[in-house]
Order: structure tokens, then C-alpha cells, then sequence
């Protein structure tokens, strides 16, 4: 767990440490509240009804029997919706929670009921009596995107779309700079491959839950985990027609998102449920519905040929980008298509992106979206051409690293980044030339993300005893609450068990966007920082009132306020508590407020080194040995950059080795749990030792860049290295599990 | 259909319910008795989520069946730390970092209680095997395994030289 710093910043006492989590005792004792803990008097318990087909019209929806049972008290499908606002016919996110006039995927909902148990629920929901007719479906990219495809959704194709698709490809983008031809004429060694991505889950251990309660006045409390409660509050609000101000969202604790909870599946139901019941309603997914009727991520195919001199030089690179994100419009393949070559400066490089519709639940966003997909094949390209050259992979990488003033392949031009460093760190570490034995291979990738600011306000508080309270509005997904802690005490200058952090609801706080594009630590720090600045201001105007002096004769240092020079005084300085004792008496509470729509987010580069070993006999491949390093611009709390660092890489390990969302013919989702969908498990993995390094961000006070989203990157082309080289075969798709890493073993023999 | 009357001691003390033939314990715990710190991540069995000791063997409470445990002792999260004193795993979990979001910590924590009470000094391999049914997705496992390492050395200390 090693640390670089590569030059002397601001030194800081507490950011930079490690204190326990301010939330950790409730969370290690079972106090913690998460979206399925919260029980309300009168509460009716809602399921929904799911239609186990790829693609079908729905003919008529008969609910009468169901109404009869006794103890169902509403029964809601897509009309109701129709009823409570028209609008609601054009609603995407709304339609992907209930079907309208098709079933769209394997699990697409199409009633609900709420019931004054769950067994009576479950028991109402087979009452219901569905017709629909079966359509044509198509769930594979390729085959979606040919003329003659069945189309999933019908006028959803943007203008910009070359000619020779189906409709199912709704979107396209393109980026790039220079003159490829001549870039790829000067090359001494071309290498054109295509590879391919399986849809894979967030797997978040907790399932989507919520409690909504919605009175006849039109007023609504709603209770869920997710990653940005205003986010809930603005899509439900404009669901039901009602004012921002009329919906009251609480987040609870969040058991994971990795970004599948920052949209909405179950809310709207249970509000409409609650709405037409009177009653408040719960809803809890199962495991199988987070399967079916969640958003996994895209899956891709994607052409990259990229050239290179025996020198190691990159002369062009271009990709074309397919991913399919399921029954509805996305954004991740623009995302992807942006990130591709961000890690390098080149001369010539162009990528082309199209969005594709097939019958599989709409994607969602998966830590870094769209990036990993196309990373993967750029790095595992590099990696050939590195062996065709027999070049030292990092060598490469160092020598077309983007730096400083490099413009990105997707547009900006980069400010301060630790891409340079990050590799040079790897090159140096004893990892990096630590013995290999036979059927073992090493692989490395690097890794980039954009990193989000955005929409942010925080309110600093100090009581009247001398102690603060941080209101923000982000759900703490991994350890937030105590790095907001850490910059409000450092910033303030008092000990950090005198800060404490809260996540206000919707009706608390001003918006704040969705715990996402790894924002938390960067622009809720920063908004802190500002806030506490703020604070500090009006400590010292107090500190000049009761001294007598002006105001600008104050200054700020340690915790203490204290006379500006000789000239102002030789007053004892005032600690922040003394100043809040008697704030009654200078002028009222003190506090520090702070909104902004944060720019200068930084972006973040990774690198991962991996050792792996294939048995050659059953194709199973081990990770024996990982090490991450990233730029974290400053660590707050290094052990939750570790964190990310390692929860990330294992996540990426996941997808590289074993997790796929698995279609039959009929095109049913065949493996909706976890003992199927298999995710890492303890005993798959070593150790993962992370390498943090802090090259501080322009834009924010204290450096920081975001750090979650990075380390899911690198993992899958690394592992594609690793496994290629160690068998002496390339492989162009994942996951390398037993069954398709064997078939090649025994196909190359 | 009659709801079934079971008798059981949960974390030391003596509790009655009435179910559902077919309510599983993990439902009784956490819609009947307010013991929700016992968490539902898949109610197939996969993922430990809902782990608890039961007769001093650890289970996952959605595979049993409420009415099954009438006459048993169980142990949840709810009971591990004593008077407010939190058990050394608990503590480790904090100092270590061990928890992200902390859904699967409840689970987690009573595995790792159980393991320690059969192995007072396991390897990294046994603890990563005997928590190989627990399934974490935020933190790729280092830290959990370095703190239920470092709980089993602490209570190996806390409880002299024989203690082996």
C-alpha cells in the first residue's frame, strides 16, 4: 500500500489520514437503515408483475380477479400512468419501469399490485390475465444492426445515421483529429482486430428497494437507496406532475450502485400504488428482477487497427464502436468512443460509436460507462503490436503517453495529469519485473475516466458549542461522509470529532446531481471547502466585533482567529469555539453555504499490472498477483482510495474472467442470480495491492481528483494480456472463462 | 391457513412469533421481529447476505425455514458487540476499512465470528475459502480478509499463549 507524492504540496493534518468512518458503527452493528429496513404503520407491500418474453404486443391486461382477492388494495399498469399525466406516453424511464404497448425484454413489468402482505401480493399477481402476441426479437448487436432486423422501437433513429443500418441504430458519433491514411502508411506494422463484451451486472448486493407514501392532497414522502435522491425526486416529480417542493426524497444507506442506482425502476410504481391505495407502499426487489429488469452495462463489438513503428511509435489508431444498451436510448456510447485513445497523444486517431437497440433491459450506468469496452480492445491491440516488436509494453505506453497539453483524441486539451507518472511508477515497481514461470503471463492496460463535477451546494453549520455540521446531498456510498468530514475540519482548522456530515433529503438541501462520474469527494469537497471558507470569514467579522476592530484586521489560522498584524492588536486569539459560544450575541448563528456547478473535475489515469496463470488442461486462469496504481490527485482518506482502487480492479476482474449475461434462443435472460452470473468471490483472488499517487488536480483546493470509477478500466484488456500471453493466444473476447479459453488451447493444438 | 406459534432465544433472549408455513427465518427476522441488520441480497442462498449463527452453526436465514427453528438459539448482527462494546472483528472492520457501502457486513461479520470460533488462527487461504459464500461487491475482499486476520491475532493475544 504504497503512496507517491512526486513534489511538496500544501501540507495538511488531517486530510491524508485514516480515521474510522463516521458512519462505520452503525453499519458494522445492523443500525444502518438501508431501502428495505424502513417500515411504515398501514404499510401495504407492492410486487410487480413481469412478462417473461424478449419482445411481444400486449393485447389486454385483465385485473378483475386480482382486485377480488382479499387484501389487494391497488392494482396500477401503464393507464393509470396515462391518467395521472398524459405526458407520460413519451416517458423513456418511465416505460422501462412498466411496459406501455410492448414488452420490450425477458422481465419487462407490465402491472403492479400492492397487497396488505407479500404472499397475498404474489398470489394476486398470478389473478392477472395477460394477453399478448409474440414478436420477432433480436438481442444480438450485429444482427440488430443489419437491414431486415426486428425493430425493437420504432422512430427512435437520430438523422445522423449512415445509410445500410436498421433502425435499431438510433445513434452515432464520431471524433478525431489528423490524417489517418497517411498515419497508418508510415506505420512499420498494422494490426486490425475486432472484439467483443458481454452485457455484465453492477451486482450490487442490495436490491433496489423503496417506501413511498403519497396523501390525496398530492403530497409524497418517498424513502430509497439510490444514488442521487434529486435525481429520483425531479424524474418522479415530473412523472406525477407535482412540484419539486411536494416530493420529499430521502436517500437511505446505499448498498452499492457502482452506477445502476442513478435512475428510477420501482418508485413511480410504489408512488402510484400508494397514490390510488392510500396506503404507504414498499417495494423490494428480487435478486431475479435486478437481473432481468435492471440496467446491466452495454455490451460491445468493437474494430480497432491501430499502427505503430518498430520504434514504438503509434502513427494512427481508429475504432468503431457497437454497443447495444438494450429497449431505449443511451448516452454510453459516445462515452466511449471519447475515451478509447484519451491515455495517448496522437497525430492521426478517429473513432466512430453507434448506439444499438435489441430486446435485453436497458442499460444503466456501469462504473466509467463505455469505457472499459473500448480500452479493452485498444490496450489488447497495443499489447500485439508491443509483441510483434518484442517492446517493453510499458515503454510503449510511456512513449505515446498523453500529457500535459496533449489534445485528447475526443477533443480538450489536457491540464496537469499523472498518466506519465502512473506508468513510470509501474515500470519501477518489483512487480513489474518479478519471475514468471510457464503457463504464466503478465499483463498491463491503462485506464481513463473523464471524471464529473457538476451540480452541487453544501451548508456548513456551527452550533453554538463550537462543533460543525456538513449538510450535503450525496448518498455516502463508500466512505464520503468521513472525507467531507476531513475537509471541513482541515479547512476550519478544528479536530475532525467535532465535524459531523449529514445527507440531507430533497426538502434540506438545494440539488445536488447523482453520486456519479466520481463527483463526491472532488465537488462536494470542493463545495465544503468553500463553505467553511465562507464560514471562516464571518468567525473572523465576529472576532473583529468583539475586539472592537475592523473587520479586515482578522485573519484565520490553526482554528483561531487572530489580529492581522501588530497594528490591530495583541488580542489573545479566539478559538472557532469561543466565537460560536457567544455568536447569539454578535450577531446570530454562524454558517457557511455554498453552491456551484463544478467544473475542473480532473481527469484520472490508472494502470494495472497483473500475473496470471492458465491451466491448460480445464482453461481456468488465476490471478496470482495485481497491483493498481492511480493518480489520485490528493488522497483524503487513503484507505478508501484503496478501496475504490481494489473494489474497482476486482469488479473489472469479474468481467474479464467470468460474468455474462447468458441469452437462450428464445431470448430469456438463463442465468438472473449469482449462482449463475458468478461474481469474484474471496477465494478467487490474491491480495490487490494498490499504488496511489497524487498529482494535485488544478481544479480543486486541495488536488483532488475522483478515484471510483478509474479502476474497473485496465483490469479487462490486462487480464486479456495476460491470458494471450501466457497461452500464446490472442484473444478477442471475454470473459476468457474455462469453457472459451480451453476450446482455443485445444483448437491452437 | 393457521399461523404456526415457535419459541426461540435470538441473541440471548427468549422470543416468540407466529408464521407463514412457508416464511423463511430471514423474513421473521426482519418483517416480524425488527431485526433488520440481517440483510436479503438474493434469497436464493448465494450470497451470505443474510448469514446468522443458528445453534452455533452458521447458515443463511432465507434456506431456513421459520417454523424449523423452534427450540434453537440464533445469533445476528444485532447481538455481536456486548453492553456497546463492539467485538474485535467489528473493530478491525472500522480500522481497517473493511465495509464500503456495508451491506454485506452484517453477513460477513457473523462468517467471520463463526470461522474464529473453529479456527482461532486460520491462514489467508482458509479465511478466503470459509468467506467464499459471502459475497462483497465494493471492496475486492483485501481489506476484509486483512481484518479478520488481524481480529483472529488480536483474540489470540486477548486470550494468553494457550490460546492456539
Amino acid at each position: 500500500m504504497d503512496q507517491i507524492t512526486p513534489k511538496a504540496v500544501k501540507e495538511f493534518k488531517i486530510v491524508g489520514t485514516r480515521p474510522l468512518r463516521p458512519d462505520g458503527i452503525d453499519k458494522v452493528t445492523g443500525k444502518a437503515m438501508y431501502g428495505a429496513d424502513l417500515y411504515a404503520p398501514n404499510m401495504l407491500y407492492g410486487c410487480l408483475l413481469r412478462i417473461n418474453e424478449p419482445h411481444a404486443f400486449i393485447e389486454s391486461i385483465n385485473i378483475s380477479n386480482a382486485e377480488k382477492l382479499p387484501g389487494v388494495k391497488s392494482i396500477i399498469t401503464f393507464k393509470d400512468f396515462l391518467k395521472i399525466n398524459p405526458d407520460n406516453k413519451n416517458n423513456p424511464i418511465l416505460e422501462n419501469c412498466i411496459a406501455n404497448e410492448k414488452v420490450l425484454y425477458d422481465g419487462h413489468a407490465i402491472a403492479a399490485i400492492a397487497a396488505v402482505d407479500l404472499n397475498t401480493a404474489k398470489k394476486a399477481l398470478k389473478l392477472i390475465k395477460v394477453k399478448y402476441k409474440k414478436l420477432p426479437f433480436v438481442i444480438n448487436i450485429e444482427e440488430a444492426m443489419k437491414t431486415g432486423a426486428p425493430i425493437v422501437s420504432v422512430g427512435k433513429k437520430n438523422e445522423n445515421i449512415p445509410d445500410g443500418y436498421s433502425d435499431n441504430v438510433i445513434q452515432y458519433c464520431s471524433f478525431g483529429n489528423g490524417n489517418l491514411e497517411d498515419g497508418f502508411k508510415t506505420a512499420d506494422k498494422l494490426i486490425k482486430r475486432t472484439f467483443k463484451t458481454p452485457s455484465v451486472h453492477q451486482g450490487y448486493i442490495e436490491p433496489h428497494a423503496c417506501l413511498a407514501s403519497m396523501s390525496n392532497d398530492g403530497k409524497a414522502d418517498l424513502w430509497c437507496c439510490t444514488q442521487g435522491h434529486f435525481n429520483v425526486r425531479s424524474i418522479c416529480s415530473n412523472i406525477f406532475k407535482m412540484d419539486n417542493s411536494q416530493l420529499k426524497v430521502t436517500a437511505s444507506e446505499i448498498g452499492g450502485g457502482f452506477g445502476g442506482k442513478t435512475t428510477v425502476f420501482i418508485e413511480p410504481i410504489a408512488l402510484a400504488l400508494s397514490q390510488k391505495s392510500g396506503h404507504p407502499v414498499k417495494i423490494v426487489m428480487s435478486r431475479e428482477e435486478v437481473f432481468k429488469a435492471t440496467g446491466p452495462t452495454v455490451s460491445s463489438l468493437v474494430d480497432v487497427e491501430i499502427g505503430m513503428k518498430k520504434s514504438g511509435k503509434i502513427t494512427a489508431a481508429k475504432a468503431i464502436i457497437r454497443y447495444e444498451g438494450g429497449a431505449f436510448p443511451n448516452e454510453t456510447y459516445e462515452l466511449g468512443a471519447q475515451s478509447a485513445f484519451a491515455s495517448y497523444d496522437l497525430d492521426a486517431v478517429k473513432t466512430e460509436a453507434f448506439n444499438v437497440l435489441t430486446n435485453r433491459p436497458t442499460q444503466a450506468a456501469y462504473r466509467a460507462p463505455g469505457a472499459p469496452q473500448s480500452i479493452y480492445a485498444v490496450e489488447s491491440v497495443i499489447d500485439e503490436l508491443c509483441q510483434h516488436f518484442n517492446l517493453d509494453p510499458l515503454y510503449v505506453r510511456i512513449l505515446n503517453a498523453a500529457k500535459k497539453g496533449t489534445k485528447s483524441s475526443y477533443g480538450p486539451t489536457f491540464d496537469d495529469i499523472g498518466l506519465k507518472a502512473t506508468l513510470e511508477a509501474a515500470k519501477d515497481h518489483p512487480h513489474y519485473n518479478a519471475p514468471l514461470k510457464e503457463n504464466q503471463g503478465r499483463g498491463i492496460s491503462c485506464g481513463f475516466w473523464f471524471n464529473f463535477g457538476g451540480n452541487t451546494c453544501v451548508s456548513l453549520n456551527i452550533n453554538f458549542d463550537g462543533t460543525v455540521g456538513v449538510v450535503e446531498g450525496n448518498p455516502d456510498i463508500g466512505g464520503s461522509r468521513s472525507s467531507i468530514s476531513q475537509m471541513a475540519a482541515e479547512e476550519l482548522g478544528i479536530s475532525l470529532d467535532k465535524v459531523k456530515t449529514v445527507i440531507a433529503d430533497t426538502n434540506s438541501l438545494g440539488h445536488n446531481d447523482v453520486t456519479d462520474g466520481s463527483r463526491v469527494t472532488f465537488s462536494v469537497g470542493l463545495a465544503t471547502i468553500k463553505a467553511a471558507k465562507l464560514a471562516k470569514k464571518e468567525l473572523c467579522k465576529r472576532a473583529a466585533k468583539l475586539w472592537g476592530i475592523d473587520e479586515d484586521a482578522v485573519i484565520w489560522k490553526e482554528g483561531y482567529a487572530h489580529p492581522a498584524g501588530a497594528n490591530a492588536g495583541n488580542q489573545e486569539p479566539l478559538s472557532l469555539e469561543d466565537i460560536a459560544k457567544v455568536s447569539s450575541q454578535t450577531g446570530g448563528p454562524i454558517s457557511g453555504h455554498y453552491e456551484v456547478n463544478a467544473e475542473g473535475a480532473g481527469v484520472s489515469f490508472g494502470v494495472h499490472l497483473v500475473d496470471i496463470e492458465t491451466d491448460m488442461e480445464t482453461g481456468h486462469s488465476k490471478i496470482l498477483r495485481y497491483t493498481v496504481f492511480q493518480d489520485a490527485g490528493k488522497a483524503i482518506h487513503p484507505s478508501y482510495v484503496e478501496g475504490q482502487m481494489q473494489g474497482g480492479s476486482v469488479q473489472g476482474i469479474g468481467w474479464a474472467l467470468n460474468e455474462e449475461y447468458i441469452y437462450n434462443h428464445d431470448g430469456k435472460l438463463q442465468n438472473p442470480g449469482f449462482l449463475d452470473y458468478r461474481i469474484p468471490v474471496a477465494s478467487d483472488l490474491p491480495m490487490i495491492d494498490p499504488v496511489i499517487l497524487e498529482i494535485p488536480n488544478p481544479g480543486h483546493p486541495y488536488g483532488v481528483r475522483g478515484v471510483g470509477e478509474t479502476s474497473i478500466v485496465p483490469p479487462l484488456a490486462a487480464i486479456n494480456n495476460a491470458v494471450s500471453r501466457a497461452t500464446g493466444i490472442r484473444f478477442t473476447e471475454l470473459p476468457l472463462s474455462p469453457p472459451r479459453v480451453l476450446k482455443a488451447i485445444l483448437n491452437k493444438q | 391457513m393457521k399461523k404456526l406459534h415457535v419459541n426461540v432465544s435470538i441473541n440471548n433472549d427468549d422470543l416468540e412469533f407466529l408464521c407463514n408455513p412457508e416464511d423463511t427465518l430471514l423474513d421473521v427476522l426482519r418483517n416480524d421481529l425488527n431485526l433488520t441488520g440481517t440483510k436479503e441480497g438474493c434469497s436464493t442462498g448465494d450470497c451470505g447476505a443474510c448469514s446468522v449463527i443458528l445453534d452455533k452453526k452458521l447458515v443463511c436465514s432465507c434456506l431456513v425455514l421459520a417454523a424449523e427453528v423452534d427450540g434453537s438459539s440464533i445469533d445476528t448482527i444485532e447481538g455481536m458487540a456486548e453492553e456497546n462494546k463492539l467485538h474485535v472483528l467489528q473493530e478491525k472492520f472500522l480500522e481497517h476499512a473493511a465495509l464500503q457501502c456495508g451491506i454485506c457486513t452484517p453477513g460477513i461479520l457473523i462468517a467471520a465470528k463463526a470461522l474464529l470460533e473453529k479456527n482461532q488462527n486460520p491462514t489467508e487461504k482458509e479465511v478466503r475459502y470459509w468467506l467464499a459464500g459471502n459475497l462483497c461487491r465494493c471492496t475486492g475482499y483485501d481489506k476484509i480478509i486483512r481484518a479478520v486476520l488481524d481480529a483472529a491475532r488480536e483474540m489470540r493475544k486477548d486470550h494468553g499463549p494457550n490460546y492456539s
